[in-house]
């Protein structure tokens, strides 16, 4: 057997963490609920498993959406993760291929050149040796970029990184020694024993003339085996922790486990994989001068720490701007929500919540405003015009009185309420025996999609007026005007409609594109999500993305949300209009006689019966 | 030595400073940026608190307007003004620069623009109107179809819009909205006999000479009724009739209403014209936005920049009588800052 005693510190860490980890593990393994072994088990030997494998490959080892982020970022974590991951399996094989079996003590390949002096001849040996000296350049090419962003993390596209605590800051400072600590081991090795390759060899050589290298090496090893040791006894406690659990959360994603609504199992496996890379942070529109430390790496770590955070929960837009470019793809939004709930029901009151007269109609659409398309009558009355219009029979779900849909109570919090509210139009719309159902609001949008689970269509008006015109039963005449379409955080990020909205506008005029759209489109500012923030704040954030959309002077700004149409107006130089009311000023009403003699006096008769 | 005093603005405190200053040697030029003066008062029918006749006013105001020693241009939009080796030198939009000695800023405001409190539907429902629509209505005699009828109609006076207001951005009172709510109320029991009055307010601020007296007429004389309570939303039913969602706030109940017409009563915002020049000078302005005076006590006229002053509505939300008070004041303190300016 090959042993030395500097192996130690090194077999002792990795003890200690793999105990630590087979108990932690496990702990939220039996917490993710009811179920959740069945769903594993059955989707352990499908294709999801293999969807897992690369997604892990893609993510945790080259760390493509860094990559995206920006490309030197990308490099430093892949050069870490990917560099060390091969240095580890690389080493694997060539300690087996050395000694010819594959089974080996199993700190063998990381001490190899410690304990194979003998200088290697055969080529294949040699390109080993080689191909494990390019790998720990590679490495250590990423740890100087690491020291380099400390230093000036702007030149990797960060313009706030992470205050690091000062935990993190000492497993920060052992993973760093951990490389060149290596690197001088088997150079001080090389230049005795001569079984280095060209980074190592010339290195040994050159510290050779200067140093007793063969009195060195020892404690060098000894340095490297402490260090090893003791970065993997502080990775549970450290953000470090996120190497092995984001493998995990990926599987267990992909197997189609969902997180419960509080802070257990799912929820660990989540906030552990964060890695407080800091992305995050630039992405928050909330002021960073006012909310400092505040945004989703510090709120994560105050959660993970087991801290107070119900101040920290609320003081967020849930725009989900962060989700979106988080790189381990954390539902972000999910668990600051989560952590709103009201811990006791002291604060709940008992107030009645008005409900919907039901009806049973032969109508198959529904339609329902929302109490934001309420306050935004221009909206409304659009749709009311292109339903006429259409000749499309329908009802008015919520004409007489607004409704809450009950999302803005989920947002803070108040769970029991929003499913009492939610209950009752839940209700109405199943007994009208419709068969789709449009909203102009992308907040009841989501909340119908997401959380009624009623069995019709749910649309957002965006997707039904796109196919009433595709469907020839509304045509419009196209224009020139230049338009900028915003997307409202509710439909894009949340419910991933964008391309509908865009299609419909292109047929209206011509569509300016911004840089800010898509999944990264600015929070307009109105968000219902928060609802501690200051009117002063909140203006702050209406102005500077209502002067964004206005950079290049569009002829009207097209939004799909009464929210953000509100908030844009107050500060926007041009018009902002909702996709429907573009429509309804370019509808083309020629064969709208003959509907209207068509059509049933339906219409009516909902008006007397409500 | 007779020195050159721009006024930019023609309403009623340019008109009245010039003719403050008519006595004095000085050349007195004034700059209308439309085809005539009297600004907003042109478009007024009578005036709060006595019912007077708003042209009647509007030509005095024009005939005391002494034209031996002034001026006035029209058609020209100020925008931009530099300080110039103890000058002003004033930019027109044409091109022109005029040289001034002393130069006054009596803009006005701008009338909030209704649109921005969507819920309330104008622009949207054609029996949504605002004051100032109203006022206009009465001025060229000519009403709407649905006011002609002479049937009964329900009318509801809705108070504040757009004024101490955060959501719509505007923090201030714009404090004649309440007086005129109550004058078009009775204005309006007096043109159509049938219809009945609501107004919806927040609180009633009569600060002025026989405002209150003419609040207590409303209510006994007139029947107008009032409701303590903010709207919330408006919306159309049919036929054009309106549904007003408010909430009474005395008997604590969320109400609704039916109604023919909706009045808006709009609030005064600052004038946009008078930005460009405030950006130039780098003029400073009070919380809502209004141009900020040196003192708002003892020196309201006056700013930071030499030579240049203030009068009416461009500070802060006045009434006729007190823009034209104020022109005064700013007339006889540019009056003194041209001596000051003599003697050195």
């Amino acid at each position: 057997m090959r042993f030395d005693y500097f192996v130690v510190p090194f077999c002792a860490g990795f003890g200690y963490l793999i105990i630590v980890l087979l108990f932690t593990y496990g702990r939220w393994i039996n917490e993710l609920g009811e179920g959740a072994a069945l769903k594993i088990f059955k989707s352990l030997l499908t294709r999801k498993t293999l969807l897992a494998s690369r997604e892990v490959f893609q993510e945790c080892l080259v760390h493509r959406k860094v990559f995206r982020v920006n490309p030197l970022l990308g490099y430093m974590h892949m050069s870490l993760a990917l560099g060390w991951f091969l240095l580890i399996v690389i080493g694997k094989f060539e300690a087996s291929y050395f000694t010819g079996e594959f089974t080996n003590e199993f700190y063998f390949p990381i001490f190899f050149r410690f304990f194979e002096l003998s200088p290697h001849r055969t080529f294949t040996l040699q390109f080993f040796n080689a191909l494990m000296d390019f790998l720990l350049l590679f490495i250590l090419s990423g740890v100087a970029l690491a020291l380099y962003k400390r230093f000036k993390s702007s030149a990797m596209g960060m313009k706030n990184s992470t205050k690091h605590t000062s935990g993190d800051k000492w497993a920060l400072a052992l993973l760093w020694m951990i490389f060149p600590l290596r690197l001088f081991a088997e150079s001080l090795t090389a230049g005795f024993a001569g079984n280095g390759s060209f980074l190592t060899q010339p290195l040994g050589n050159l510290l050779g003339m200067i140093l007793p290298v063969r009195m060195l090496a020892t404690p060098v090893w000894w340095g490297y085996s402490i260090v090893l040791g003791g970065f993997m006894v502080a990775l549970p406690y450290s953000r470090y922790m996120h190497i092995p659990t984001e493998i995990l959360l990926i599987f267990l994603k992909n197997w189609g486990i969902k997180p419960k609504d509080s802070i257990s199992g799912m929820a660990f496996f989540e906030l552990y994989s964060c890695s407080r890379c800091g992305i995050c942070i630039d992405r928050c529109q909330l002021n960073p001068a006012i909310n400092k430390k505040n945004q989703m790496v510090y709120f994560l770590r105050e959660l993970r720490a087991g801290n107070e955070v119900t101040q920290m929960a609320h003081n967020c837009l849930l725009c989900g701007r962060c989700q979106e470019i988080c790189p381990v793809g954390i539902d972000l939004t999910n668990l600051r929500t989560i952590s709103r709930k009201q811990k006791d029901n002291a604060h709940i009151h008992s107030s009645s919540y008005p409900s919907i007269p039901m009806h049973s109609f032969s109508t198959k659409v529904l339609y329902f405003a929302g109490c934001m398309g309420s306050l935004t009558p221009g909206i409304r009355k659009s749709m009311e015009t292109i339903l006429e219009v259409s000749g499309e029979k329908y009802l008015f779900l919520d004409k007489e009185k607004s409704y809450c849909c009950g999302r803005p109570l989920k947002l803070a919090g108040r769970l029991a309420e929003a499913e009492k509210v939610s209950q009752n139009i839940k209700e109405a719309i199943v007994s009208s025996g419709a068969n789709t159902l449009v909203t102009s609001c992308p907040i009841c949008y989501k909340s119908f999609k997401d959380d009624y689970k009623c069995e019709l269509r749910v649309l957002h008006h965006s997707e039904y007026l796109l196919e009433l015109i595709q469907g020839g039963m509304i045509s419009i005449r196209s224009g020139n005007k230049r338009l900028v379409y915003h997307d409202p955080c509710e439909l894009g990020r949340k419910s991933g409609i964008y391309t509908q909205p865009r299609e419909i506008l292109t047929k209206l005029g011509s569509l300016t594109n911004v840089e800010e759209a898509y999944g990264k489109s600015l929070c307009c500012g109105g968000s219902l999500g928060h609802l501690t923030i200051s009117m002063e704040e909140r203006e702050q954030i209406q102005k500077s993305t209502a002067e964004y959309l206005n950079q290049d002077n569009p002829d009207c700004i097209a939004t799909a949300c009464p929210l953000c149409k509100k908030s844009l107006t107050k500060f926007s130089e041009s018009p902002v209009k909702d996709i429907a009311e573009l429509i309804a000023e370019n509808l083309i009403k020629s064969n709208y006689k003959d509907h209207k003699t068509k059509k049933s006096n339906l219409a009516e008769a909902v008006r007397i019966d409500t | 030595m007779n020195k050159t005093i721009v006024i930019v603005g023609g309403g009623p405190a340019g008109l009245e400073a010039a003719a403050a200053l008519g006595s004095s040697p000085h050349h007195v030029l004034i700059l209308e940026k439309e085809h005539n003066t009297g600004g907003k008062l042109k478009n007024w029918h009578h005036l709060f608190p006595n019912f007077a006749d708003a042209s009647e006013i509007l030509k005095s105001l024009e005939k005391s307007l002494p034209l031996n020693n002034s001026e006035i241009k029209y058609d020209c939009d100020v925008f931009k003004m530099e300080q110039m080796d103890g000058n002003l030198l004033v930019s027109l939009k044409s091109g022109e620069k005029i040289k001034a000695d002393a130069v006054l800023l009596a803009t006005g405001f701008d009338l909030f623009d209704a649109y921005k409190k969507e819920e309330y539907g104008h622009g949207i429902y054609k029996n949504v109107i605002t004051s100032s629509e109203l006022e206009g209505m009465f001025v060229n005699n000519s009403f709407p179809d649905q006011l002609k009828d002479g049937l009964p109609k329900k009318i509801a006076m809705v108070h504040c819009v757009g004024s101490r207001d955060k959501k719509a951005g505007n923090m201030h009172c714009s404090k004649l909205c309440c007086i005129t709510g109550v004058k078009q109320a009775i204005e309006l029991r007096k043109y159509l006999s049938k219809s009945s009055v609501y107004n919806f307010y927040m609180d009633l601020r009569m600060y002025g000479q026989h405002f209150e007296e003419l609040y207590q007429e409303a209510q006994e004389d007139y029947g107008v009724n009032f409701i303590r309570g903010r709207v919330s939303e408006i919306a159309e039913i049919s036929d054009g009739k309106l549904q007003v969602k408010a909430e009474d706030t005395l008997s604590g109940r969320p109400m609704k209403m039916i109604f023919d017409l909706v009045v808006l009563l709009i609030g005064m915002t600052p004038a946009t014209s008078a930005a460009s020049i405030a950006q130039s000078l780098a003029l400073p302005k009070s919380g809502s936005g209004f141009l900020a005076p040196v003192h708002q006590h003892i020196s309201a006229n006056e700013t930071c920049i030499p030579g240049l002053f203030l009068a009416g509505t461009c500070r802060e939300p006045l009434s006729l009588q007190e823009s034209i008070t104020d022109a005064r004041a700013a007339a006889l303190k540019i009056i003194e800052w041209l001596k000051l300016k003599d003697n050195h």
